[in-house]
């Protein structure tokens, strides 16, 4: 069972190594509590992100997911969060056009040292997710019954 | 694959609120997983023995060991498995401390999470691939950027023990804020007695070479093989000519230029050295003030130069260095007061820094080691010292401590009572911090000895009034307003970080935080590394710092850089992009978007290719996400393995 | 310029003791295009003594204000007294309040419908005029005049409540003041307390507050300081007397409302300023302003082209 039937959704983290990753690992250090929803993925750099990661995360039935780098002008490889602060709004305003609800994506920016402001990131988006409903896999999608019916 | 798993319970971390041994049950389910089990300490000696003689019993070649955060114990178990023989690259770490137990107390979904993140670390595992660090020589040479006390410390360091230096300095001399000050807390040292002959050591070590009046412009390269290309600003001097007699100083009819070395307190000429100390001595033309800039005529120093040395047509040198190392050392600026209106904001002139007392106590300063107010000259019998201006006030985005103040005023006071003994000193201070040696007995004899009276609370207004200033405070101890009529009041503006200090963290690759202070590689156990393998620490551009602090950061950074380059050879970090030539269509993307020039274009049986310089690429993965054609991945992060972590995931 | 009038709170001092304050502020705004229309059957919003005592008393009285305002179809309201502007504005901040708002609309028997905005006439003047509207507009520059803003402690603050300048060192009337002309000179108590109402009960309280108030404002050097408070204007000017025997000083110092000041310079009438009821001599001080000579016509028949 992937998640707490119930009690959790599914929600993917895409995290870069120098800043977020850190930020999350300072908020554990400092037993900032937070929701148990979220998994965390990590990668080299918020530009490392493909934006595929994050449709194919949706659309496999994760129910939300979340970006987070350095801040802009403090990326430890200099500039690649300024192409991930692109790609990732490009991505948030292509999701409706293939049925997502733009509000399952979120991409912010944490330090190493902003525990604090991780537990707040986490728990707000977590309560966000879980005012949405269950996320379906593209599988499960009723349009897609919908056009086999069609033929 | 055969892939062992060891979920670890790190004494009562891990295993209070996640069940270790039903993770690990857990896992024997997981693909190629062959063996799986959960041990106390899996960082401990038994604990990566245990490792070693399961990869041996049970002839894994793949491990994941669910623990802590990988940025703190990877390294650990890389060399763990590669004592038993298999590639450091395939092991995996399930990061169950930070990110599960510490943050949640339900049990059952912790372990649920725990297991969640096993499979996940499986998942990637099982398309890892052995990957080989290339080695490479290393420049035996190190760039120390800042000549301040901690700059001078590891470039002394480094020459002693045989290395190469270059250290490059902004201003026209080295020596730093320290260079200015009158004595130095706890002994009332003279400052310059005990920076003086460092100094001297700097500028005749034959193994250091000195760039004054320049700055590092680009960077480029990495740990070993750094290319630093320094830009000499323009001074108008030949420096191989100027002798430093400073007959030219003398003679410059222009004597009104701002005075940065005595932080405005007196004018100084527009040609000129900016203390008799000064390494290197060499005169300096400030343009904004020479006459010959600003009206044309002049060249007085010209004429009177017995050695020619004077060029006012001199251009802007680019010079370039090879360094293996280096070591930032970039001090600190002090905050600008006038961000506080209720203190003036610079209108009134018996307002002061703390800075600028300074060199009015230094016998060497404009003043001559008289204290004297600058709107009229007289001597102030009452002065007050305002302590935390510009430090631990959110309101003003100052919120952390500058450290030093506390000490640095109750020296002041100690002095100002030295200098004129009628006088009486009051000091506003929030909390007295003074944790050093010797430290809280040197600001008691400030109270006890010398009479200044302490007053603790802020300071809200001050007022003119006649030719004095109002200085309206509370005292929180006695729970009263109290207004003191000052003569000088001296504001000790707080530390915050060198002016463009995000700029030059940003040329070396180094994180900075909301301050603009360098962020160290662990705030406890790697104080003087940074994130960026070859770039150090020293000083005060990592947070704010009094003498000995900065002396011996600057002494532990000179030991890292003595450590990296007491090898010949270095090893490469193999996670690295790679080309996949037959899927590579040599459309240049990957080129244009790599921050380092890592990657340039190649002739491959008359097709254009990308290639990846090896030793240059950081491994940021930015090519691999722009890639129209997935040629080119990221090793350890590929598509495939970051796309096999989220179907992990999402697998019910 | 915004049409559609402001409902006006004159406040029950404006009718007394800062009768000249009301009607210069009157003659202010029609001279700049900006309509007020009366709050009709406006009361006392209850001032000092009903906040002391009862806090839904002191809802319901400044509350019923802002329903009359509602009977005209206003709900932007403006106010000449800060201490009216803070009784106004806490109103409507109580009216929420479970505990303060049924209570005030029990002895009330109506209810608050809108959700008003209330402004002092100065921060109108600043945000909604602006000082380079107002400049275009002065036919007389105040030159010569050295003056000091005094804004009083309730203008800016509490911050929250208030939410306009600075709360520690405004601006507005500053840059007001400068625009008509006269020479402002920084003037670091001017949201120091003048000793309010502190002037019965505790005498020496008013004299030892105003008294620093005035003898920085006289050794800075000013010719006039300006105020926008009523009970401010009182203690500074009508009790001047008072605070310089109790200082052994003299100040001599006219006390203006800067509404008053701003009348000059747009050339209106001093009858319709009200600058007879002040009490120290303000003549010195007008005098150097009538020496400053007026705008060139040509110019200010552009200016008002361009306004029109």
């Amino acid at each position: 069972m992937s998640v707490l039937e119930g009690k959790e959704r599914r929600i993917i983290g895409f995290l870069c190594n120098w800043c977020s990753y850190g930020g999350a690992d300072t908020a554990g250090v400092g037993r900032f509590s937070q929701p148990t929803d979220l998994r965390i993925i990590r990668v080299p750099c918020s530009g490392r992100i493909n934006p595929l990661f994050i449709i194919k995360a949706l659309l496999s039935g994760a129910d939300g997911v979340l970006v987070s780098g350095c801040h802009p002008r403090d990326c430890h490889y200099a500039e690649g969060n300024f192409y991930a602060r692109r790609r990732l709004e490009m991505c948030k305003q292509l999701l409706p056009a293939v049925g997502i609800d733009p509000l399952r994506f979120e991409y912010t920016w944490v330090s190493a040292s902003e525990g604090q402001r991780w537990q707040q990131v986490v728990t707000d988006f977590t309560a966000q997710i879980h005012q949405l409903p269950p996320a379906l896999r593209f599988s499960e999608s009723p349009d897609l019954e919908l056009l086999r019916q069609c033929g | 694959m055969r892939i062992g798993v060891f979920v670890c319970h790190c004494g009562s971390n891990i295993a209070a609120t996640v069940d270790s041994a039903a993770v690990a049950a857990a896992a024997r389910d997981f693909d190629e997983v062959v063996f799986s089990t959960d041990t106390m300490y899996t960082c401990s000696e038994p604990g990566q023995t245990g490792i070693i003689e399961a990869i041996k019993t049970h002839a894994l070649d793949g491990v994941v060991v669910a623990a802590c955060s990988p940025r703190m114990h990877e390294p650990t178990f890389r060399r763990a498995v590669e004592r038993a023989g298999v590639n450091r690259y395939m092991v995996e770490m399930a990061n169950i401390r930070e990110h599960v137990s510490w943050i949640g107390k339900d049990k059952e979904a912790n372990t649920n999470k725990a297991t969640e993140l096993v499979r996940m670390a499986v998942e990637k595992l099982r398309l890892n691939r052995p990957l080989f660090p290339k080695t490479f020589k290393a420049t035996r040479r190190v760039l120390v950027i800042g000549g301040g006390v901690a700059g001078i410390q590891t470039a002394l360091d480094c020459a002693e023990a045989g290395l190469e230096v270059v250290m490059v300095e902004r201003e026209s001399t080295i020596g730093g804020k320290m260079a200015k000050l009158d004595k130095t807390f706890p002994t009332v040292d003279c400052s310059s007695c005990i920076l003086g002959p460092k100094m001297v050591d700097v500028a005749q070590h034959p193994n250091i070479t000195l760039y004054a009046s320049a700055e590092v412009e680009a960077v480029s390269g990495f740990v070993g093989n750094f290319e630093v290309t320094i830009r000499k600003k323009v001074t108008c001097v030949d420096w191989e000519k100027c002798t430093g007699c400073g007959l030219c100083t003398e003679k410059c009819p222009s004597k009104k230029a701002y005075n940065r070395f005595d932080e405005g307190v007196g004018p100084t000429t527009a040609i000129n050295i900016p203390f008799p100390q000064a390494i290197p001595k060499k005169a300096v033309i400030d343009k904004e003030f020479c006459r010959y800039f600003t009206t044309g005529k002049c060249g007085v120093c010209a004429k009177i130069c017995p050695t020619g040395a004077i060029n006012y047509e001199q251009q802007e040198e680019l010079a370039q260095e090879k360094v293996g190392a280096i070591v930032a050392a970039t001090g600190y600026d002090l905050f600008d007061w006038r961000a506080y209106g209720e203190y003036g904001a610079g209108r009134y002139p018996d307002v002061i820094s703390s800075l600028q007392y300074e060199r009015m106590l230094s016998a060497s300063g404009p003043t001559g080691g008289h204290i004297k107010r600058p709107s009229d000259g007289k001597e102030p019998k009452t002065v007050v010292f305002i302590q935390c201006v510009g430090s631990r006030d959110a309101s003003i985005g100052r919120p952390y401590c500058s450290g030093f103040c506390c000490m640095y005023t109750a020296k002041q006071a100690i002095l100002t009572k030295d200098h004129i003994p009628d006088s009486q000193s009051y000091v506003f201070y929030m909390d007295i911090r003074a944790p050093g040696k010797a430290y809280d007995e040197f600001t008691r004899r400030a109270m006890e000895e010398y009479g200044a009276q302490y007053v603790r609370g802020r300071v809200a207004l001050i007022y003119p009034k006649g030719d004095k200033l109002v200085v309206r405070g509370t005292d929180t101890l006695m729970s009263s307003q109290v207004e003191v009529e000052a003569d000088l009041v001296v504001l000790a503006a707080g530390a915050e970080a060198a002016r463009n200090a995000s700029g030059l963290a940003e040329k070396l690759h180094i994180s900075y935080d909301t301050y603009g202070f360098f962020v160290e590689g662990h705030p406890k156990l790697r104080p003087v590394e940074t994130n960026t393998a070859g770039v150090f620490l020293a000083g005060a551009c990592q947070g704010p710092k009094d003498i000995p602090s900065s002396v011996a950061q600057g002494s532990a950074a000179a030991a890292k850089v003595l450590g990296l380059l007491s090898k010949d050879v270095l090893e490469s970090d193999p996670q690295i992009a790679q080309v996949t030539l037959q899927r590579c269509i040599g459309c240049g993307k990957c080129i244009r978007v790599c921050p380092f020039q890592a990657i340039r274009e190649t002739d491959f049986r008359g097709q254009r290719k990308a290639e990846v310089i090896e030793a240059v690429c950081q491994g940021c993965g930015l090519c691999n996400a722009t890639c129209p054609q997935g040629a080119i991945q990221l090793s350890h992060f590929t598509d495939n393995q970051v796309l096999a972590e989220v179907e992990a995931l999402c697998r019910c | 310029m915004a049409s559609s009038p402001l409902a006006y709170y004159p406040g029950c001092s404006g009718l007394g003791t800062s009768m000249e304050y009301d009607r210069s502020t009157r003659a202010v705004c029609e001279a700049l295009g900006i309509p007020l229309k009366d709050i009709p059957d406006w009361s006392c919003c209850g001032s000092t003594p009903a906040h002391t005592v009862d806090h839904a008393l002191s809802t319901a009285l400044s509350a019923r204000n802002l329903i009359q305002a509602e009977t005209i179809g206003l709900s932007d309201i403006a106010t000449p007294c800060p201490s009216c502007l803070k009784n106004l504005k806490t109103a409507m901040a109580r009216w929420q309040d479970p505990k303060i708002g049924p209570a005030a609309e029990k002895l009330l028997g109506k209810s608050l419908q809108e959700r008003h905005r209330v402004r002092s006439v100065l921060q109108v003047l600043y945000e909604e005029l602006g000082p380079e509207a107002l400049a275009a507009k002065v036919s007389r520059p105040l030159a010569g005049l050295k003056v000091v803003p005094y804004y009083g402690c309730l203008m800016t603050r509490p911050k929250d409540l208030m939410d306009f300048d600075d709360e520690e060192y405004p601006v507005s009337m500053d840059r007001l003041l400068e625009a008509a002309g006269a020479e402002v000179l920084p003037f670091p108590l001017k949201v120091e307390c003048c000793g309010a109402s502190m002037g019965i009960p505790l005498n020496k309280a008013v004299t030892r507050l105003s008294g620093k108030i005035l003898e920085l404002a006289a050794s800075l050097g000013a010719d006039a300081v300006a105020v926008a408070c009523p009970l401010c204007q009182m203690n500074l000017d009508l009790r001047q007397g008072q605070v310089e025997k109790a200082n052994h000083a003299i100040y001599k110092l006219p006390v203006f409302y800067y509404t008053q000041l701003l009348g000059l310079a747009l050339g209106l009438p001093e009858r319709d300023l009200g600058l007879s009821k002040l009490n120290v001599n303000p003549e010195p001080a007008l005098a150097l302003i009538r020496q400053s000579r007026p705008k060139p016509a040509a110019e200010t028949a552009a200016t008002t082209e361009d306004a029109a």
